[in-house]
C-alpha cells in the first residue's frame, strides 16, 4: 500500500523543492509570525502576503487548486468556532447590523474578529502547505534538528513517520480480517472487537519496536543517532533567507 | 594460536526467556569464504542460531567469531564483523530515507563522512538501487525492501553475513534476482532458508537442523542425493535430484 498524505508533492522538481530545510523552516515562519501579528486592518499587508506565497507555489510548480484545496479542508473546523463570534459580541450591536430575523444581529466588531481569524489563519495555513509540499519529511526533521530542536524530539518524530505507514497497514489488514468474518451485529459487540483490534495493534507494536532495536544494536547503535553535517547554505539559501528582511519592512511600514 | 575459522561455535545451548529449549549442544565451523545454508522445519532454532553469531542472543557454550570470543565486552567489535540481515525489512529499516539507513552503519562505525558516502554508493550499486537514496522504505516494493536491507549491512564491510529469510515473501522474478545479487557477495555467508532452491544456488554446504539439535552438515551435493535425508525433512526428493542432475550436466559441459 502506498501513502503520502504528509509531504504530498514534495518530490517534485523545482528551485524552491531543492532549497535547504532549514531556510524554508524560518522563511515560511516568519510568514506566519508576519501574518498572526498584523492588525486586521491591514489590508494591503495581507495583500502581499497572498501574491508572495503564491508566487512561491508557483515557482514551487505546484498545482495551485490543489493546495488551496487543502487550506479548505482546515477552515471548517476553524470556522465552526469563528461563526458563532459576531452573534456573541452583545455589547456592540449598536453598530452591527440587525437581520431581522428573530432579532438576531450581528455586531461590527464580532465581524472584525471573524476577518481576523479566518483571514490570518488562511494565510498560516497557506504557508504551513507549502512548507510541507515542497519539503519532504525526512528534510523537514533534520530541518529542525539542525536549528537546535531537541534531538530526542527529532529522533521520535522520524521513528513515528516511519512506522505510522506500517501502522496504518496493519490496521487495515486487521479491519479487512474482521469484516471479512464480520456480519454485522449489536453496537456493543461491535466496541468489544474494537477493543480487542487496538490491544492486537499494540502488541504487535511493541514487538515490532524489540525486532528493530535488535536490528540497530546489530549495525552498531549504542544510545545516539549518527549525524552527518549539514550542508552549507548556498545562493539559493541566501536569496530565499533575503525575503525575511523584506516582510519585516512590509509589517512596519504597512498599516 | 590462531585458527583459520571464521566462525566457531562450541557446545551452544539456548532456552528461550520462557524455559523453552531452543538450540542444544550446537557445534558448528565455518571457513573463510564458505557459504552455509542452514535448513529445518519451523521452529527448528535456525534464526535463533543466527542471531547468535553477532550477540544478538546470547547462550551457554562458546561461540567465536575470527577468534574473537562473543561476549558482552566485544560486541561492539564482533557486530562489525559480522552483518546480520533479519527475516523482515520493515525491522530492517527504521530510517526516513535509504540513504540513512545504508549509512546507519558506517556513521556508528565512526568513519568520515566521505568515506560513509563511498560505502553506501558502493553499496547500492551492488544491489542494483543506484538512485534510491533519497526514498522513504514504506514507498519501495518487497523486493527493493529486501536488497536495502541487505545493503544495510554491505556498507558495513562485514567479513561475514548472516541472512535470514532473504528471498522470504518474494515473487519468482525477485527472488531470482536477489540470488544473482547474493552470489556476487564474496564474503563469508550463513543463509537461513526453507527453500532448497535458494540453499542450492547459493551454498556449498548445508547444516540441518531439527528440534535445536544439529542433524546433519554436509555438501549441497551429498545432500541432494540422500532420499532419506531429504524426505524426513519434507524436501521434494524428486526436485533435488533433477536440481543435483542438471548442475553436474553444467558443470561437465563447462558452464558452471
Amino acid at each position: 500500500m502506498r501513502h503520502a498524505f504528509l509531504d504530498h508533492h514534495s518530490q517534485t522538481e523545482s528551485p524552491i523543492h531543492h532549497l535547504d530545510a532549514r531556510a524554508k523552516i524560518i522563511v515560511f515562519f516568519t510568514f506566519i509570525l508576519i501574518g498572526v501579528s498584523s492588525p486586521p486592518t491591514s489590508f494591503l499587508l495581507f495583500s502581499l502576503l497572498a501574491i508572495a506565497l503564491i508566487s512561491i507555489a508557483l515557482l514551487a510548480r505546484l498545482p495551485l487548486g490543489h493546495l488551496l484545496k487543502k487550506v479548505l479542508v482546515v477552515l471548517p473546523f476553524l470556522l465552526v468556532v469563528a461563526l458563532s463570534i459576531p452573534f456573541m459580541k452583545k455589547d456592540a450591536v449598536g453598530g452591527g447590523y440587525n437581520l431581522g430575523l428573530g432579532g438576531l444581529s450581528i455586531s461590527r466588531s464580532g465581524l472584525w474578529i471573524l476577518w481576523n481569524v479566518v483571514i490570518k489563519s488562511c494565510l498560516g495555513v497557506f504557508s504551513a502547505i507549502l512548507l510541507s509540499s515542497t519539503t519532504s519529511f525526512p528534510q523537514l526533521v533534520r530541518g529542525m534538528e539542525k536549528l537546535g530542536s531537541p534531538k530526542i524530539l527529532t529522533m521520535l518524530t522520524s521513528f513515528m513517520y516511519r512506522y505510522s505507514f506500517i501502522l496504518i497497514d496493519e490496521m487495515h489488514r486487521m479491519k479487512r480480517a474482521r469484516d471479512s468474518r464480520c456480519f454485522g451485529g449489536r453496537w456493543f459487540w461491535q466496541s468489544k472487537v474494537i477493543g480487542d483490534m487496538i490491544g492486537t495493534l499494540f502488541l504487535r507494536s511493541f514487538h515490532r519496536g524489540e525486532r528493530v532495536y535488535m536490528a540497530m544494536l546489530s549495525r552498531g547503535y549504542h544510545g545516539t543517532m549518527p549525524e552527518t553535517k549539514a550542508r552549507r547554505l548556498g545562493l539559493g539559501e541566501v536569496l530565499f533567507l533575503s525575503l525575511i528582511p523584506f516582510l519585516l519592512f512590509l509589517r512596519i511600514y504597512l498599516r | 594460536m590462531t585458527s583459520n575459522k571464521v566462525i566457531e561455535i562450541d557446545h551452544l545451548s539456548y532456552d528461550y526467556p520462557d524455559g523453552t529449549p531452543a538450540l542444544r549442544d550446537i557445534h558448528l565451523e565455518v571457513s573463510p569464504h564458505e557459504s552455509v545454508a542452514i535448513l529445518g522445519p519451523n521452529g527448528a532454532g535456525k534464526s535463533t542460531l543466527l542471531y547468535h553469531l553477532n550477540g544478538t542472543l546470547m547462550g551457554d557454550g562458546k561461540v567465536k567469531i575470527l577468534g574473537i570470543p562473543v561476549e558482552k565486552n566485544n560486541l561492539k567489535e564482533i557486530r562489525r564483523k559480522v552483518g546480520l540481515v533479519f527475516q523482515s525489512p520493515e525491522d530492517q529499516l527504521f530510517c526516513p530515507t535509504v540513504f540513512d539507513d545504508v549509512a546507519f552503519g558506517p556513521l556508528n562505525m565512526g568513519l568520515d563522512e566521505e568515506e560513509v558516502w563511498q560505502r553506501v554508493q558502493k553499496a547500492l550499486e551492488m544491489m542494483g538501487l543506484r538512485g534510491f537514496e533519497g526514498r522513504s522504505a514504506h514507498h519501495l516494493s518487497e523486493g527493493e525492501k529486501k536488497r536495502v536491507a541487505l545493503a544495510t549491512v554491505l556498507s558495513m564491510d562485514s567479513e561475514i553475513l548472516a541472512l535470514d529469510e532473504p528471498t522470504d515473501n518474494l515473487d519468482p522474478a525477485g527472488s531470482r534476482m536477489l540470488i544473482e545479487r547474493i552470489r556476487s557477495i564474496p564474503q563469508t555467508k550463513v543463509i537461513v532458508t526453507h527453500h532448497l532452491d535458494v540453499a542450492f544456488d547459493l551454498c556449498e554446504r548445508a547444516v540441518l537442523l531439527y528440534g535445536g539439535r544439529k542433524i546433519e552438515d554436509l555438501s549441497m551435493g551429498e545432500l541432494l542425493r540422500d532420499r532419506a535425508l531429504l524426505e524426513r525433512f519434507g524436501f521434494d526428493a524428486d526436485y533435488a535430484r533433477w536440481m543435483y542432475e542438471r548442475s553436474a550436466r553444467f558443470q561437465s559441459a563447462g558452464l558452471k
